[in-house]
């Protein structure tokens, strides 16, 4: 059988059902919309300092579109049971949840775009280094996604898939270098940093947008690389444990 | 003696010494059945038997933790997903996706079969149609009946049209008229040469489509045999069903005391079935049930069915089955 047509179709449906919904557009436009007011805000300082805020917005967007909806989806879907349909097709589970997977990972890293787009009417986006910035925006998403999976698959319930969620997000946030730079966090929660995949998604970013960047970049490509593969087999590990008694 | 034999006799799902548990429950003990190639095979037990646990062993929803099973030649018991492009699913509920119209729905399942574009909007028009759901079908599952999202569902396991197909509870919680037509669906899909795996609770409805039937009760096969051969012996009998206002134990043994020449079934309930090879004469009956201080509110004489056949192999009345079933809102 060619596993790309349910892979395909897997994906499509998701997107049409789930992911390009009037709501969710406008919540991937307002929400980095309200990232950027407030950052801007707090920095207390003119239009200069969208150079600074404009990698966490792009990253918290990319963090918030993916895992919110996939969480939700995924859980949905076990609670009513359709996901069914997907484990007894003839396609394997690692085909499979990556199909699930890809709606997110698109809605990510177009949510990320939002941010970029606005910032072109206020200042210069000419010195980004552009083949570094998308490969980070990529990244993040897969994580962001993956750890999305790995929520939808620890819980039975849609709210407990939501409040599980900011069980992870809001400490990444606060830990990942965007309010406070890592070198400046208390020597106890440093460790924190350094488990999230976040935080190396952001220095990348950090590093194309104005070329400040506190780890080696091939580190940080490395780091996040392995937070994706990790938090997938983890998350098919528990699929396999758990959804397939 | 089974009767219900292929003219080339090939096996097509074989099942030996399944057994699956869930923490210190025993869901089904060492099952063991073989369906052949074309034949309509049900299971029939109460709530919590087992049912649909063997189903989701043999389509790969769950693990057993022993036995072994293969599906149309493919071992499937370290890997499950061996045979399931054989295998078509209905499972005990309702499962599409809600925001879908019924034409997509079917148009994604059968995509899941790797079903190219012009196949499979092809297919599904062609269900929506053979199902009396051709106007519905720009409609979204979310907004059906209960019964056409029932028929939908079925459309949707037979979408690549499956060798195997597994029905659990396809006639559970909708209207009879529905439930008639999803019958005469059925019969026609196993005229149609499909083998055919049915759960259920209704037992009229195992006798009606069904050529072999296994019992299971507590996860255990206690009878397998086919249709006919269940029924020869109580083909000559029979039988009456009466409704009293309480009922005990007792008063089943005080019958079966009184009027040795008849057979009599309770399994609590307020309905005492008599079986006979002669005709039950319903007056002394009911006056010796009376004269015991307790009333009969009902009694009428009912042909012998494969009920009678389940209640005696089992000691479950179907009425107790039903109300089950009710209690769990139509879920097995």
């Amino acid at each position: 059988m060619k596993a790309g047509i349910p892979f395909w179709n897997i994906l499509l449906k998701d997107l049409r059902a789930y992911y390009l919904k009037p709501p969710n557009i406008s919540w991937g436009i307002i929400f980095p919309l309200a990232w950027t007011g407030m950052f801007f805000i707090r920095s207390g300082h003119g239009l200069e300092m969208l150079n600074d805020i404009l990698p966490g917005v792009i990253a918290v967007s990319v963090l918030f579109g993916t895992t919110s909806l996939l969480a939700v989806t995924v859980t949905f879907e076990k609670k009513n049971r359709s996901f069914e349909r997907l484990l007894i097709a003839p396609i394997s589970l690692n085909l499979l949840m990556l199909a699930k997977t890809s709606g997110a990972i698109f809605f990510g890293a177009v949510n990320a775009l939002v941010p970029i787009a606005i910032s072109v009417f206020f200042i210069d986006l000419s010195n980004i280094h552009w083949i570094t910035l998308i490969p980070a925006i990529i990244l993040i998403a897969i994580s962001s996604t993956f750890l999305g999976l790995f929520i939808a698959v620890s819980v039975s319930e849609v709210f407990e898939a939501q409040t599980f969620s900011n069980f992870f997000r809001f400490p990444m946030i606060f830990l990942c270098g965007l309010f406070f730079p890592i070198k400046q966090l208390p020597v106890i929660l440093r460790p924190l940093s350094y488990i999230s995949p976040l935080t190396y998604g952001v220095d990348i970013i950090h590093g194309a947008i104005n070329g400040k960047h506190f780890l080696p970049l091939w580190i940080d490509f490395f780091a996040i690389s392995f937070f994706c593969i990790i938090l997938f087999i983890i998350s098919m590990r528990n699929i396999n444990r758990k959804w397939i008694v | 003696m089974e009767t219900v034999r292929r003219n080339n006799d090939s096996i097509l799902i074989e099942v030996k010494g399944l057994t699956k548990r869930f923490d210190d429950v025993i869901a089904i003990d060492d099952l063991s059945f073989n369906i052949h190639q074309g034949e309509f095979f049900g299971f029939l037990g109460p709530n919590g038997a087992g049912k649909t646990t063997t189903i989701n062993i043999l389509i790969g929803l769950a693990r057993p933790d022993s036995g072994t099973f293969r599906i149309g030649g493919f071992e499937c018991s370290k890997n499950p997903k061996a045979a399931q492009h054989l295998l078509g699913v209905v499972p005990d509920e309702s499962n599409l996706y809600p925001e879908l119209t019924g034409f997509e729905n079917l148009c994604f399942c059968a995509s899941l079969y790797g079903m190219l574009k012009r196949e499979r909007r092809n297919r599904a028009a062609e269900l929506l149609e053979t199902f009396g759901l051709r106007e519905a079908g720009n409609r979204k599952f979310g907004d059906y009946s209960r019964g056409m999202k029932r028929k939908l569902t079925i459309a949707a396991g037979i979408v690549h049209d499956p060798s195997v197909l597994f029905l659990d509870e396809p006639t559970t919680g909708i209207d009879v008229a529905s439930a008639r037509q999803i019958r005469n669906l059925i019969g026609k899909m196993q005229h149609e040469g499909k083998t055919i795996f049915l759960t259920t609770h209704y037992i009229e409805e195992a006798e009606r489509l069904c050529e072999r039937i296994a019992f299971i009760v507590n996860g255990h096969i206690v009878k397998t045999s086919s249709i006919d051969d269940l029924l020869k012996p109580i083909r000559q009998k029979t039988a009456m069903l009466i409704s009293v206002t309480e009922n005990s134990e007792d008063l089943v043994n005080k019958l079966s005391s009184a009027f040795p020449q008849y057979e009599f079934i309770s399994d609590r309930s307020r309905v005492i079935r008599v079986v006979s090879m002669e005709a039950i004469s319903i007056g002394p009956l009911v006056r010796f049930i009376e004269e015991n201080k307790i009333e009969v509110t009902e009694a009428k004489k009912v042909l012998p069915s494969l009920e009678d056949v389940f209640v005696k192999i089992t000691g479950i009345e179907a009425d107790t089955m039903k109300k089950d079933k009710q209690k769990q809102g139509g879920k097995m």
